[in-house]
């Protein structure tokens, strides 16, 4: 239970994939103008990457220890049509929900943070359960850090700023002060 | 005209429309793995590798993939060569390939690639495809090269390993962890900016100049 929960904290605050692992920085220079669609490309990554966890785990159990060099095809393949198909059952079942996710469903799958869970969990031999927190843990760090640059650079707009720096210059400036407050929580490990 | 033809597709990834720089496209292995240049280097030469390898062959085989299903096509070539690049590195360069770590096989998820077969190499014959693919590949490089030094030079007070600063050097132990590459890449991106900025209002001039003077 204890090791659930450090696997949660460290993918969500310490080891946060957007901003120390550089994971998803396409979404999250591009989609983070406004709150509000932020928060909602968050919660559809977060999804991808649950489905995703699971995916990795059963290819990883039964397919990939008789082939270890098709992995990275393996895994790319099953997890743009899993996310394919995902998106017709989202559109069958529930409207509602589908609208509110909108265009991101196909985008997430070259996100490349969905590949970079995949991996990184497949590297640390984690388990289902183990892969299914850290990829929850790594989904709402992910929401997290693009909600925080959302707010930042809504608040941005209202202020006078120089038109030398507007741009993707900022986003960056403000992204590497954001990730040096991540770094604060990295002492939580030395205890 | 030929000739000319294919220098400017190669030249044109360079300067005009650097991948990093003037598109801000394959960020994520950019800032990751150029912590230091030898990194960067290892990490652009894969990407050179698997760019232009896939461009050859997409653009070889642009009128048998059907248009439903060319992106699973791409990805597939892609993944190819990303997992031969992945296999080389390890053989040959075991403790380069052990800091990529997972950055090699996230060269599959890198934006420009995947851009570059479907705004280019699907639709041009193969000798312009691969010029232009040889053109972004050595801007992408230079791109990761510049930050890589720079970030190796300010903090680590070196550059490929050698020391360049006496001993009274501090190094900015922050530029070689993660927020470094992003100030880093906001500063080189805000030089672009400022360079451009420069280059419109010279241009204005010159047309102010000439309406005045005519």
């Amino acid at each position: 239970m204890d090791d659930l929960l450090w696997i949660f904290i460290s993918a969500l605050l310490v080891n946060n994939f957007v901003l120390t692992y550089f994971l998803g920085l396409c979404p999250f220079l591009g989609v983070s103008n406004s709150l509000e669609t932020s928060f909602r490309l968050g919660l559809a990554t977060t999804f991808v990457m649950l489905v995703t966890a699971i995916c990795a785990w059963v290819l990883n159990t039964y397919v990939l220890i008789h082939a270890p060099y098709l992995r990275l095809i393996c895994f790319i393949v099953v997890i743009a049509s899993t996310v394919q198909f995902i998106e017709m059952l989202i559109k069958k079942l529930s409207p509602a929900l589908f609208r509110a996710m909108g265009i991101f469903l196909p985008l997430i799958t070259t996100n490349c943070a969905i590949l970079g869970l995949a991996i990184f969990a497949t590297n640390r031999g984690y388990g289902f359960w183990e892969g299914l927190v850290y990829a929850l843990g790594a989904g709402i760090g992910f929401t997290l850090a693009l909600v925080l640059l959302a707010g930042l650079r809504e608040e941005s707009e209202l202020s006078n700023i120089p038109k030398l720096i507007q741009g993707t210059a900022m986003n960056l400036i403000i992204a590497g002060i954001l990730s040096m407050a991540f770094m604060g929580f990295a002492g939580l490990f030395s205890t | 005209m030929k000739k000319n033809e294919s220098y400017e597709e190669f030249i044109k990834g360079i300067w005009r429309d650097n991948p990093v720089f003037a598109q801000v496209l394959g960020m994520c292995p950019m800032l990751a793995v150029t912590n230091s240049a030898v990194n960067a280097i290892a990490m652009g030469g894969a990407t050179f590798f698997v760019l232009v390898g896939s461009s050859f062959l997409v653009s070889s085989f642009r009128n048998w993939i059907p248009k439903q299903v060319r992106i699973s096509c791409f990805i597939i070539i892609i993944a190819t060569f990303v997992t031969i690049a992945d296999y080389t590195l390890l053989a040959l360069v075991p403790k380069v390939h052990k800091e990529l770590g997972a950055f090699i096989p996230l060269i599959v998820a890198n934006c420009l690639i995947l851009g570059r077969q479907e705004a280019f190499a699907s639709r041009y014959p193969t000798r312009l495809a691969v010029m232009d693919a040889l053109g972004m590949a050595t801007g992408f490089l230079i791109a990761l090269f510049s930050l890589g030094a720079v970030r190796e030079i300010l903090g680590d007070g070196a550059l490929f390993g050698v020391k360049l600063f006496s001993e009274n050097f501090d190094p900015w132990i922050i530029m070689i962890l993660p927020p470094g590459g992003f100030l880093t890449l906001g500063v080189i991106l805000l030089f672009f900016n400022w360079f451009k900025f420069k280059k419109d209002e010279f241009l204005e001039q010159v047309a102010d100049a000439e309406r005045s003077g005519s």
